[in-house]
């Protein structure tokens, strides 16, 4: 990543994702954002220990006295029986949040200049996630977001009235807040976007595709 | 704590193992119930977080952070994944750059246990409000816009509130350095 990251998370963004309530989609962009951006590292870890000493102040539950013993005699068994489900770690992590390389997705075109590439949440989760990639030049109308939503820039850039947002970048902007991105004239862009409701993502590109169909 | 977790890791201490799952267990099995499992899943999650700390003791690397943070990031994923049914995208702070250090140093202790403190006396004297959202976040587990269908709030000025006590937290749980 040679530019700089300008654009990071919200602080209740990252509180949310530290303490482990941020929605799948949600926290798959936040990681992958993580993977690029080492100051927002640093702030998840010490939001990690907020979350630490909530846990300590909490009253235990007792144990049956039985867990104990059976978690002991585990720990006596050899070590090759437990077998260790790690990640793979040679992946990045937006490569296993993508299911593959960025290089290898198979786009879908959804319109004059705009191609996607739904990504698969756990079966129970609402949201959605995918990644969105858009022509040169292209003006997005204005919009706001019902709910929240966070924009991950993977490559080219788009800018808005609120700055460029460029490669690493992340938007995060609020419920009450509209916006009119223009994405790169040069590039394009290409990102990754994830919203909390299912149904956030046909509104946005009935928003993008609308009035290129002339509808 | 962080001296126990260390004897796990080097020599595999069965002992130190002990005092581990005395000391957090019951915390988890605690943690578990306000996340909303019953207490028999909870039980049955805390011995496995505890049986991962086991497992991945030596990954844990004190320069990183205390071992209850550790433990903590264990559990909360390990949560994430039973009872959610998602997929827990954020990683252990298990320190992949820094190699574990053989001891932990003892003035790094105290200034552990000085921050740990801070932390806890910042939390204490949070309004009331703010308190109330961070914890329905960490403990109860809920996001922002549950958070705010709980408590009848915009969206917005659950979000506020969280930033405002992190404002407040922020310098008590900062790196050392």
């Amino acid at each position: 990543m040679t530019n700089k990251i300008e654009h990071h998370p919200d602080d209740s963004t990252l509180m949310s994702y530290a303490a482990g309530s941020l929605s799948e989609p949600l926290c798959a962009v936040v990681a992958a954002h993580l993977e690029l951006c080492k100051a927002c590292v640093h702030e998840v870890h010490a939001m990690e220990r907020i979350g630490a000493a909530l846990f300590e102040d909490l009253q235990g539950s007792p144990i049956n006295s039985g867990t104990q013993e059976a978690c002991c005699k585990a720990i006596g068994q050899p070590e090759s029986n437990a077998k260790i489900p790690d990640e793979p770690q040679d992946h990045s992590v937006l490569t296993r949040i993508l299911g593959s390389k960025l290089a290898d997705i198979h786009w879908k075109r959804l319109g004059f200049g705009i191609w996607h590439h739904p990504i698969k949440l756990s079966p129970n989760c609402n949201g959605d996630l995918r990644l969105i990639k858009v022509a040169p030049g292209q003006v997005m109308p204005e919009h706001g977001h019902g709910g929240s939503e966070l924009t991950l820039i993977l490559s080219g850039s788009y800018s808005d009235e609120f700055g460029k947002y460029n490669a690493g970048d992340l938007s995060d902007l609020g419920d009450d807040v509209e916006h009119r991105p223009v994405s790169d004239s040069l590039e394009g862009c290409v990102c990754l976007i994830a919203s909390e409701r299912k149904a956030r993502f046909k509104d946005i590109v009935s928003r993008i595709v609308q009035p290129l169909t002339g509808l | 704590m962080a001296h126990l977790l260390q004897r796990v890791a080097q020599s595999r201490d069965a002992q130190a193992f002990a005092e581990l799952f005395e000391n957090f267990a019951p915390r988890i099995k605690a943690y578990m119930i306000r996340q909303g499992a019953d207490p028999t899943t909870a039980e049955e999650l805390a011995q496995e977080t505890l049986l991962m700390v086991w497992r991945k003791a030596g990954l844990y690397s004190d320069t990183k952070g205390s071992a209850t943070t550790w433990i903590f990031t264990i559990a909360r994923n390990l949560r994430i994944d039973r009872l959610r049914r998602e997929v827990p995208w954020q990683t252990f702070p298990e320190g992949q750059e820094e190699q574990a250090s053989d001891d932990i140093a003892p003035d790094e202790a105290v200034s552990e246990r000085e921050r740990r403190e801070r932390v806890h006396a910042v939390l204490a004297t949070l309004p009331e409000d703010q308190h109330e959202v961070v914890l329905l976040s960490y403990i109860e587990g809920l996001s922002h816009s549950e958070i705010a269908d709980r408590l009848d709030l915009p969206l917005g000025t659950v979000k506020s509130r969280m930033r405002l006590a992190y404002q407040k937290l922020r310098e008590s749980v900062e790196d050392l350095r």
